[in-house]
């Protein structure tokens, strides 16, 4: 692989026949079913579908918390098992540590990949700053509202510098106001970091806003996952007509009027 | 490492005139806190002195007082309070270092805790002083079954807190630093020990008090020494005053190592009450 070649793979995943089931009252529940998927570095794939049709296994699987029953998974190309550096998770709860500062918070992820004390701090603060929460670097997880500690969770994960970002319903649980600012935030993001992004959402106007793709899971085993490519210029306009028809196609195409 | 990095610094020195505001507030606090507990005291020695209550079964304070100072002042008191205290500080020291290495093991290793829980449990049931007889007939009657027989007691709150306390830890948490690559170690503890921490210093409390509760029932057989000897020992004799004395004393030592360990929870785990 030469030096140029390895740099336009960077962030790219590959999924290849993935499935995984689950063992739940004795009864097997096949989730994931021979999914095959390729999302180029750089690009930001947004995952809906119906609750309990496998958006969460997948990003899992994804992440490496969870091993496949069969398939690989490939990052820039070389197949992955369990975690690693390249990629960084952030879950729909910030999973902040109650006992450690903002700024201690988002050094941790760095601290626990090795980097000293003294260094991660300062990166840390750099990330603090970045997700416009300047002032709080010495605040306790429970004096922040929930927006702000879904931020801390998101420089936590920016911190240790990913190629790969997952994200699961990370505004989920974030007031309507909240969530279209951490939705410009996490646009911005991507537009300076040039990750790649992958993030389960339920809402599909999240998954417009922010997404290149859209990959559509399923409940039941007839219909496989089909992917829906968006065509839409950035930066989006929530009110532009294209976004609109986009919107009003995929409300029809899921059945919601 | 874990309990320096609970530790931030303190902001800067407040003002002379919020110290002031924060004195005027701390005892309005105190008043509230206590005044009940003083007005209990006082309607003691009034009810003692007037007649209300039996004064030769509760005697007025200052008679309390007197055979405390006397005590005190003649020695004769602080020889047992040293023994009393050596008694309790090595049960409860030796309760603690057995009880919260055990139980960050077995709170992590769910065979072990499912493997050892009901003997356990069936050990906690079993009345320490129900055993005490037992621990006489294997350790004699000397130095080593009194502080044997608090140990067991101590050791039981403290051993179950931190096991409920490890078991507690928030799963979540210990994913997120796991997809962060953390080791084994790393998790233990940056993770698993701070989050316990709270529990744990319950079970410290706990047993700080059940190691001075069982003093008086450790000192109850083969002594002649001790703050519980002299409790029962001045009911015997029907000096009263000096019984009430050193029910106090102990009380007092009660108040003082919940206190201590207070200050220290609050220490390392400001987190938990930063508002
Ligand atoms: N660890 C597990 N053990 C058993 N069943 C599981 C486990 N994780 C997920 N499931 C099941 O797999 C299905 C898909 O779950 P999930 O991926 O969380 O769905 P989604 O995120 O799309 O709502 C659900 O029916 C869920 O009950
Ligand atoms: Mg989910």
């Amino acid at each position: 692989m030469t030096v140029l070649d390895s740099i336009a793979r960077r962030g790219e995943v590959t999924i290849r026949d993935l499935s995984k089931s689950f063992t739940l009252n004795g009864r097997r529940l096949d989730v994931l079913r021979g999914i095959d998927l390729h999302v180029p570095g750089g690009e930001v794939l947004a995952i809906v579908g119906p609750s309990g049709c496998g958006k969460t296994t997948l990003l899992r699987v994804l992440a490496g918390l969870e091993e496949p029953d069969r398939g690989d998974v490939l990052i820039d190309g070389a197949p992955v098992h369990g975690i690693g550096r390249q990629r960084a998770v952030i879950f729909q709860e910030p999973r902040l540590l109650p006992w450690l500062t903002v700024t201690e918070n988002v050094a941790f992820g760095l601290e626990m990949r090795g980097i000293d004390r003294a260094t991660a701090t300062e990166q840390a603060r750099h990330w603090v700053r970045l997700v416009g929460l300047a002032g709080f670097e010495a605040a306790y997880p429970r004096q922040l509202s929930g927006g702000m500690a879904q931020r801390v969770g998101i420089a936590r994960a920016l911190t240790v510098q990913p190629e790969i970002l997952l994200l699961d319903e990370p505004l989920g649980a974030l007031d309507a106001m909240t969530k279209l600012t951490m939705q410009e935030e996490l646009a911005r993001i991507w537009r300076e970091q040039g990750v790649t992004m992958i993030l389960v959402t339920h809402d599909l106007e999240e998954a417009i806003f922010l997404a290149d793709r859209v990959l559509v899971l399923s409940k039941d085993s007839g219909t496989p996952p089909r992917v829906i490519d968006l065509h839409l210029p950035r930066p989006r306009d929530r009110s532009a007509s294209g976004f609109v028809a986009l919107r009003r196609q995929l409300m029809a195409a899921f059945g919601l009027h | 490492m874990t309990l320096q990095s609970l530790d931030t610094p303190d902001f800067a020195t407040p003002p002379a005139r919020a110290i002031l505001a924060r004195a005027g507030q701390g005892a309005r606090r105190a008043t509230a806190r206590y005044g009940l507990l003083l007005g209990f005291l006082a309607l003691w020695q009034v009810g003692s002195s007037v007649g209300w209550i039996n004064a030769t079964v509760f005697p007025p304070l200052h008679l309390i007082l007197g055979a405390l100072w006397e005590g005190l002042s003649s020695g004769a008191l602080l020889d047992d309070i040293a023994i009393s205290l050596q008694r309790s500080g090595l049960a409860f020291a030796a309760a603690v270092g057995l009880g919260i290495p055990l139980g960050l093991f077995m709170g992590q290793i769910r065979a072990v805790e499912q493997a050892l829980d009901p003997i356990l449990q069936v050990f906690r049931q079993t009345s320490a002083l129900a055993l005490y007889p037992v621990f006489i007939l294997l350790l004699g009657l000397g130095e080593l079954s009194k502080v044997f027989v608090i140990f067991w007691a101590t050791l039981f709150p403290v051993l179950l807190a931190t096991i409920g306390g490890v078991k507690e830890v928030d799963r979540k948490l210990i994913e997120m630093a796991r997809s962060y690559g953390a080791t084994r170690r790393a998790v233990f503890l940056r993770v698993v020990l701070p989050a316990a921490l709270p529990s744990i210093f319950v079970g410290l409390r706990l047993s700080a008090t059940t190691a001075l509760l069982l003093l008086i029932a450790a000192e109850m057989i083969g002594a002649n020494r001790g703050l519980g000897f002299q409790v029962m020992n001045a009911q015997y004799n029907f000096q009263i005053p000096l019984m009430f004395a050193a029910i106090f004393l102990l009380a007092l030592f009660g108040l003082a190592a919940n206190f201590a360990l207070v200050s220290v929870q609050r220490r390392l785990c400001r987190w938990a009450d930063a508002g």
